[in-house]
């Protein structure tokens, strides 16, 4: 069978569960008893097992096979959850992670995974030889709370009595159903019609009536009488499909009566118990129940290349759009322009929709940090709580692919630098625990990402002391320098303030790849630090790559954009206004002096004279507290634009971050402020 | 290209620059398409003579003869631009002319002589000689390549 169709899919999914995976484990840890959770873990590793057997990934299955082994014998409490044991089932999902990475990169999934699979073998093992024991000392009361989902009443202990009498054996069935087996009803009555063939059913539990209607989990009791060994009941039983389990026990009606008595004399504790268990049943049940609400708000997935095609097309259709609009306000149709309206907005519509399509939350970038947070702080022995807010902030796609590696960059920063050691803490009166948030939120026109840890901060003199050393400032600036302008210096090339360097961060070669990142999204990034107390990362996205406000100004008969972010405002001003400082010809603007950039001289635009103008049209632009006036020859207008590279061969074009498309189907440049401001 | 030249035939386009016929694998070749507007990209090297809309992507133009350093000639109306795809570069180049698309058997394609001097000859995988044509096999991975020392 050809798989590739689906290896996509398969890939998609598996990280959905593997994701599932870690983020189940996370709260496992925190509720180790909370056997639900375990359940969930279950089903994902099971659904994924599944998935690669099918693909024919077999290391992939097998290794989620172990896992699962391990994650059985915690579900059925004989494994007990301790930080050890999900040390290795977090590996484990790594090593899963690191196979799944390797298919979706064409790779065939191999990986020598054998230390982590004796590991999950020696769990499985060591611990059900101490749970064997276990369960040899607690039989007698045990069993009874084990099966006594069973109860009979006299009429049916007699039926049970004279059976035997006649020769014939009881038996207590219990049958596993798969978890996503579907037509549950249809397995039930499979099975009791096989049972009914080979002898009577006496009880069941639940009622016959309840399975018939599927109100039950996975498991079902059932009691017949008949002639056949045991053995040949389960086997018959396990040849119906999507059957899992089948256990038969022999009963006897002197156990049954000895039974009885116990279950009278624990009724109260047992009958608790049952209760609890059909509560928690009822949980289970209700949880799938949400989901399936859930799964009723459809979605379908798409790759991410269809939508970008989409979107190309679709901004044809916008330019082609705007030059109908220019012919029928030439034509002066009455029904035409009518037409061309109502298309413009209908655009205007489908432009909103597959902007928001391409928008996702930012939790698909979040939600890997709380296991690093887990692994660093074990690494760097700290104790570290991790909070996140606003995980369902929403993004645009290219940002979110592009946000995951400085982000990480950010938070193992603030763990291995900015927070301290759990015994500093205590000294200096903080909580053992050091906490850091992750914050995302929507304002304005931007999406604000924030990294806040209760550590050390910054010492501003430390950083000053090492910028002068590495030459990256000199003395005297230094003095005039505002904190915020010394926090900033953490993020130049160069530059690493830790004592020792550690593997955690701290090559100095990080921070400012993280800076570029966010400057190359058109973001920016503040630190803000108080020391002793702690610091915040503040990082600014705009909320959208693709479509931008620019301003068009024209230059001789060549058009460029300027994004609007980055505009204060516009002026027109006199040449006489310009002044002289060190050969930088600056302007007075609102008590503010101002560098003029002459945008012709920047890009070579070639004129055909020398202008002499009286006055002088400029664009004022800041980038951070900075600014600068661009001059340039007239204002043509405000504008949505849509954001396009110049291509791989012109990456890296001094000045310009990208191009777009005009109206007239001509490309105009987009002019980046911030390397125009120094 | 190698690995090219070792099978059987190779389809390929026929361009001309100044008097030489040049020839690059279809494989290669996107479209080749009549010049419309260029938008000039400024601070980059003379021969990017900007970038154009090819159907809403936005792609660089190169002019071959001044890449190859020949003498500039006015564009007419004969003169193409030809939308090729190396590795995930997609650029367009200024051709005088675009003229035929062929079938090299690889046993005609010989290595270059080794002429020094001329700029183009680090750009040629070959020469093919055909009938009583030479055509020039260029290696396009080479043309596209050093934009980063130009600048």
């Amino acid at each position: 069978m050809e798989m590739s169709q689906y290896l996509e899919m398969f890939i998609e999914e598996s990280k959905e569960h593997l994701q599932a995976c870690n983020q189940n484990l996370l709260e496992l840890e925190k509720n180790p008893s909370d056997l639900r959770i375990v359940n969930e873990i279950f089903r994902s590793a099971h659904t994924l097992k599944g998935m690669s057997a099918t693909m024919g990934y077999e290391d992939l299955a097998d290794l989620t096979h172990k896992m699962e082994n391990v994650l059985d014998g915690i579900r059925n409490e004989k494994i007990k959850v301790n930080t050890e044991i999900l040390d290795v089932v977090f590996t484990a999902v790594d090593h899963l992670e690191a196979m799944v990475m390797d298919i979706a990169s064409g790779g065939t999934g191999k990986r020598d995974v054998s230390a982590t699979v004796s590991h999950l073998n020696a769990i499985d093992q060591g611990e059900s030889i101490t749970t064997a024991s276990h369960e040899v000392a607690a039989t007698t009361v045990a069993e009874p709370a084990g099966k006594s989902v069973l109860t009979y009443d006299e009429f049916e202990l007699t039926v049970i009595s004279q059976s035997q009498e006649q020769g014939f054996q009881t038996y207590e069935v219990s049958v596993s159903l798969r978890e996503d087996c579907l037509l549950k009803a249809a397995r039930v009555f499979m099975v009791f019609e096989l049972l009914e063939k080979m002898g009577d059913v006496i009880k069941s539990s639940p009622s016959v009536e309840q399975l018939e209607n599927e109100q039950f989990d996975q498991q079902f009791y059932v009691s017949i009488v008949t002639h056949e060994p045991a053995d040949d009941v389960q086997k018959k039983l396990m040849k119906v499909s999507e059957v899992v389990e089948v256990q038969v026990n022999l009963v006897t009606v002197e156990q049954l009566n000895a039974r009885n008595t116990i279950s009278n004399q624990v009724e109260g504790s047992i009958s608790e118990g049952t209760n609890e268990s059909k509560d928690s049943a009822q949980e289970t049940k209700n949880t799938p129940a949400k989901q399936g609400v859930q799964a009723g708000n459809k979605t379908i997935r798409v790759n991410i290349e269809r939508l970008d095609i989409l979107m190309n097309l679709f901004e044809e259709l916008v330019i082609d759009r705007g030059r109908l609009q220019s012919i029928s306000s030439e034509l002066n149709h009455t029904e035409l322009d009518e037409t061309v309206e109502r298309m413009t907005r209908i655009s205007g519509d489908l432009q909103t929709i597959i902007l928001t399509m391409r928008m996702v939350p930012v939790e698909t970038v979040f939600n890997r940090f709380p296991k690093m947070v887990r692994q660093l702080a074990r690494d760097l022995n700290k104790k570290i709580n991790l909070e996140i807010l606003g995980a369902e902030t929403e993004l645009d796609r290219t940002v979110i692919d592009e946000i995951g590696d400085p982000l990480v960059h950010l938070i193992r920063n603030a763990l291995d630098h900015g927070v301290e050691r759990p015994e500093i803490r205590v000294a200096n009166g903080k909580p053992e625990e050091g906490t850091v948030v992750l914050r995302a939120y929507h304002s304005g026109n931007h999406v604000f990402i924030e990294l806040e840890d209760d550590g050390a901060g910054i010492n501003r003199d430390k950083v000053l002391a090492k910028a002068i050393s590495k030459g990256i400032v000199t003395t005297e600036n230094s003095l005039t320098m505002s904190d915020k302008q010394v926090f900033e210096l953490i993020m130049a090339s160069g530059f690493s303030t830790a004592d020792t360097i550690s593997d955690v961060s701290g090559r100095g070669v990080g921070l400012d790849v993280v800076k570029s990142t966010i400057e190359s999204l058109g973001g920016t990034i503040t630190i803000d630090s108080n020391e002793g107390k702690g610091s915040l990362f503040s990082i600014q996205l705009p909320l959208t790559l693709s479509i931008i406000s620019v301003m068009l100004v024209e230059i001789e008969d060549e058009m460029f954009a300027i994004p609007l972010s980055s505009i204060i405002e516009t002026a027109i001003i006199r040449s006489s206004d310009i002044l002289n400082a060190h050969n930088q010809k600056v302007i007075d603007f609102r008590g503010k002096v101002v560098p003029l950039v002459f945008l012709d001289e920047v890009f070579d635009v070639p004129r055909e004279q020398v202008s002499d103008e009286e006055f002088l049209s400029i664009v004022i632009v800041r980038k951070g507290d900075k600014m600068a006036a661009l001059v340039v020859d007239t204002f043509v207008g405000q504008q949505e634009i849509v954001l396009k590279s110049l291509g791989n061969y012109l990456n890296n074009v001094f000045a310009l971050s990208g191009a777009t498309i005009l109206g007239n189907g001509k490309v105009a440049l987009i002019v980046d402020c911030n390397s125009l401001i120094k | 290209m190698t690995e090219k030249t070792t099978m059987d035939d190779i389809k390929v386009i026929v361009f001309q620059l100044v008097d030489k016929e040049y020839v690059i694998p279809v494989s290669q070749v996107q479209s080749i398409e009549k010049m419309m507007h260029i938008t000039r990209v400024p601070k980059t090297p003379s021969f990017v003579k900007g970038v154009i809309n090819l159907r809403g992507v936005v792609t660089p133009i190169i002019d071959l003869r001044e890449r190859f350093e020949l003498q500039a000639n006015p564009l007419d109306d004969r003169s193409r631009m030809i939308m090729i795809k190396v590795e995930d570069m997609e650029v367009g180049l200024i051709v005088d002319a675009a003229n035929d698309v062929l079938d090299i058997p690889s046993s005609a394609i010989e290595p270059q002589p080794d002429v020094v001097g001329s700029i183009e000859s680090e750009f040629i995988a070959g020469v093919a000689k055909l009938d009583r044509r030479l055509l020039v096999l260029l290696q396009l991975d080479k043309v596209l390549n050093p934009l980063q020392q130009v600048m």
